[in-house]
């Protein structure tokens, strides 16, 4: 697999550039996606030097779906691994006010990434190989009074993925479905986040690459994510309701 | 938060900010209301880089950008550690012209301390290997600077602890080797005549340093092993390293996982480790073949070490004393500490070769780092070890200072004048300054 080309989908974000390195190290090219990708010169030089591989930039927009075809199209070769790490969280207060936004979120979260890997996974289907790489959200398994809007779109991404991966199972196609829980990126800056309980961006690019490794379905980058998902998804809902999450 | 250096003292309370681009750093010169220092990965040991009441952690702007392989140029942000520079770029046969004791600094923190290495003595500081440096200054406006551009920037921001303006990025020159060994020869020296003579001898050798045994007594006083080290070529190694002579492997790391209890080093701890690593060195004498992380960096394989001092901390003493006055100094030094029964655990004996700088740290002569666990009866001797560095013409590092006076810092080098007017005239003064820099009134 060493030498064959992964894309990056929101390689603007702190998470899709950590993905990004764990394969450069590998010895993997790689194509950097996000909008405006020329802002992202020095992150390419820098991937490039460090590991001495190639790596291109290009522009995609997850929400404007009709350049999905286009966009896929124009990249320099068809990836052998392709990882979407589009996302966008939004204030949950913003997201109960402001439909629009509302709507934004879950165009960002689930819509726009569940059209590029479809349009990705027939590609690879047609090939007969390759592995999706989703970055979905523990937010995503139980709906919560403080993010549901963003949890509520995961949770369709999650279910996508879930979708899709039995559907390739026979294909050779492999998805892998990511549950990050806390990382300390960009999106989280500002909150006060437990440290336990919060990957660096870089273990999750270590655990993004060796789960398309080994072929995992489903991960969480730190163990104890797995635990506390457990109970949260088996707390009755009549309680569940009531508490404070 | 409370935000301290390596050495965990003092502990200061700031607000760390972390700013993704210049957009960031000039809201930042434009909103804080006060004046902010740069931060980088955290390796100096007092409060060089805590701020007053902000400080900009820039550990955001750590890309490199380019290298140019002809010249040995690599073009980088601030904040890039120099060990991501050896990761990088020694399989291809190149390593840092100079580089300190650790290899998890940032290139804008080995600028702003003007780092200096055991091959001083030859290659000078860091700042022989800079060719230039991009700098924003006070209005957020960024210049580049170098020796022949912006002269003076250049001159002030070597060495000038992050207080000229935020160092961006810089281009700076690494030296081609051919292997990721070294090769080292120690030399056992009983006391410090034994010692300074070695370094007298040895001075054609590319690297030298002593780790000094600063308990001994008498007629040990100054007992010390010198280590010597050159690059190994080519024809230096035996298979299997020559059929991989760029891949030294990898070691495993080690952390210290709690603070050690206050009482863990003590006097008679610090003894019996001191004294059995001289023997063990002194039974190594000779020539050997060491990886390059070992040789240079002995310390990083153990991370977290400070936690070894327990939760108080430590602080670190570095001055350098002129050649002249080297002998007398140290002996009062070693004299001193011997008296105190204050072992130091790690400390290190280099001669320094010329420099002519600006607000740099070396000068021909000698320099001796040490570092005490925090106790009460640290800070008296720490004083004294500055009287006596004074009266033998010598000065201090700001990278190891977490506790002089302004009044002793200004006593012992006549260039702090000059930088804190430039600081005033050029209006730096309001926009950058750190704990340290309030301290000693720069």
């Amino acid at each position: 697999m060493t030498g064959s080309p992964v894309l990056i989908l929101g390689a603007g974000s702190d998470m899709g550039q950590a993905i990004a390195h764990a394969f450069a190290a590998a010895g993997h090219p790689i194509q950097l996606a996000a909008r405006k990708a020329a802002r992202l010169g020095s992150v390419r030089s820098d991937m490039a030097l460090r590991h001495g591989v190639e790596v291109t930039l290009h522009d995609f927009d997850a929400l404007d779906l009709d350049s999905h075809a286009e966009f896929v199209d124009g990249l320099p070769a068809l990836p052998e691994v392709a990882v979407c790490a589009v996302g966008l969280m939004g204030q949950q207060e913003d997201n109960q006010s402001d439909l629009a936004q509302a709507a934004r979120v879950m165009r960002s979260n689930f819509e726009g990434p569940a059209s590029i890997l479809a349009l990705l996974a027939n590609r690879f289907e047609a090939r007969g190989s390759g592995a999706l790489v989703g970055i979905s959200s523990v937010a995503g398994e139980r709906g919560r009074a403080t993010n549901y809007v963003y949890g509520a779109a995961k949770a369709g991404f999650t279910a996508f993925l879930s979708g899709l991966r039995n559907r390739l199972a026979k294909t050779g196609v492999h998805v892998v479905t990511v549950l990050p829980g806390f990382v300390n990126t960009a999106m989280t800056e500002g909150l006060d986040l437990p440290a336990k309980l919060t990957a660096e961006p870089e273990e999750v690019g270590t655990a993004v690459l060796r789960a398309v490794q080994k072929k995992k379905d489903v991960i969480y980058v730190r163990r104890i994510w797995w635990l506390i998902m457990a109970i949260i998804r088996n707390i009755p809902e009549a309680i569940f309701k009531k508490l404070k999450l | 938060m409370k935000l301290s250096g390596w050495g965990r003292f003092p502990q200061q309370e700031t607000v760390v900010l972390t700013p993704r681009d210049e957009d960031g750093l000039r809201a930042i010169l434009s909103d804080a209301g006060g004046a902010v220092i740069a931060r980088g990965n955290g390796r100096s040991y007092g409060d060089s880089a805590v701020g007053p009441k902000a400080t900009v952690h820039m550990r955001h702007f750590n890309h490199m950008l380019s290298f140019d392989d002809e010249k040995g140029q690599l073009v980088a942000e601030a904040g890039v550690l120099l060990g991501d520079v050896i990761a990088a770029f020694l399989p291809r046969g190149w390593f840092p012209m100079v580089t300190p004791g650790t290899k998890l600094v940032t290139l804008g923190g080995a600028i702003a301390a003007d780092v200096h290495g055991k091959n001083h003595h030859i290659d000078g500081s860091f700042a022989t290997c800079v060719d230039w440096i991009d700098v924003m200054g006070p209005e957020g406006h960024v210049q580049r600077c170098s020796r022949e551009e912006n002269a003076d920037l250049f001159r002030w921001t070597v060495g000038g602890m992050g207080l000229t303006g935020f160092i961006l990025r810089a281009a700076i020159r690494l030296r081609p080797v051919e292997s990721a060994w070294i090769r080292q020869t120690i030399h056992a020296a009983s006391n410090l005549e034994a010692a300074m003579e070695l370094f007298d001898q040895n001075q054609q050798a590319t690297y030298s340093v002593a780790w000094i045994d600063c308990l001994g007594r008498g007629k040990h006083l100054g007992r010390s092993l010198i280590m010597l080290g050159e690059h190994a070529t080519l024809s230096d190694l035996e298979r299997p390293r020559a059929a991989k002579p760029l891949d030294a492997g990898h070691k495993g790391k080690m952390s210290v996982p709690l603070d050690f209890p206050g009482f863990a080093l003590n006097h008679w701890t610090v003894r019996a480790f001191n004294t059995a690593y001289y023997w063990a060195g002194a039974r190594k004498s000779g020539t050997q073949l060491v990886d390059w992380d070992t040789y240079f960096y002995p310390l990083d394989a153990i991370l977290r070490w400070n936690r070894i001092y327990g939760r108080k901390g430590f602080v670190q003493f570095q001055c350098v004393l002129p050649l002249a006055q080297s002998s007398a100094g140290l002996t009062a030094l070693l004299q001193a500490i011997s008296d105190a029964g204050a072992g130091s655990f790690l400390a290190v004996l280099k001669r320094f070769g010329a420099q002519d700088s600006a607000f740099s740290f070396p000068m021909e002569g000698y320099t001796l780092a040490l570092d005490f666990p925090m106790k009460s009866t640290t800070l008296p001797l720490m004083e004294m070890l500055d009287l006596i560095t004074v009266e033998h013409g010598g000065r201090f590092y700001l990278a190891k200072d977490s506790r002089m006076s302004a009044h002793t810092f200004r006593a012992a080098d006549d260039r702090v004048p000059a930088f804190a007017a430039m600081r005033q005239a050029s209006g730096l003064a309001d926009h950058f300054a750190s704990a340290q820099s309030e301290r000693l009134s720069l």
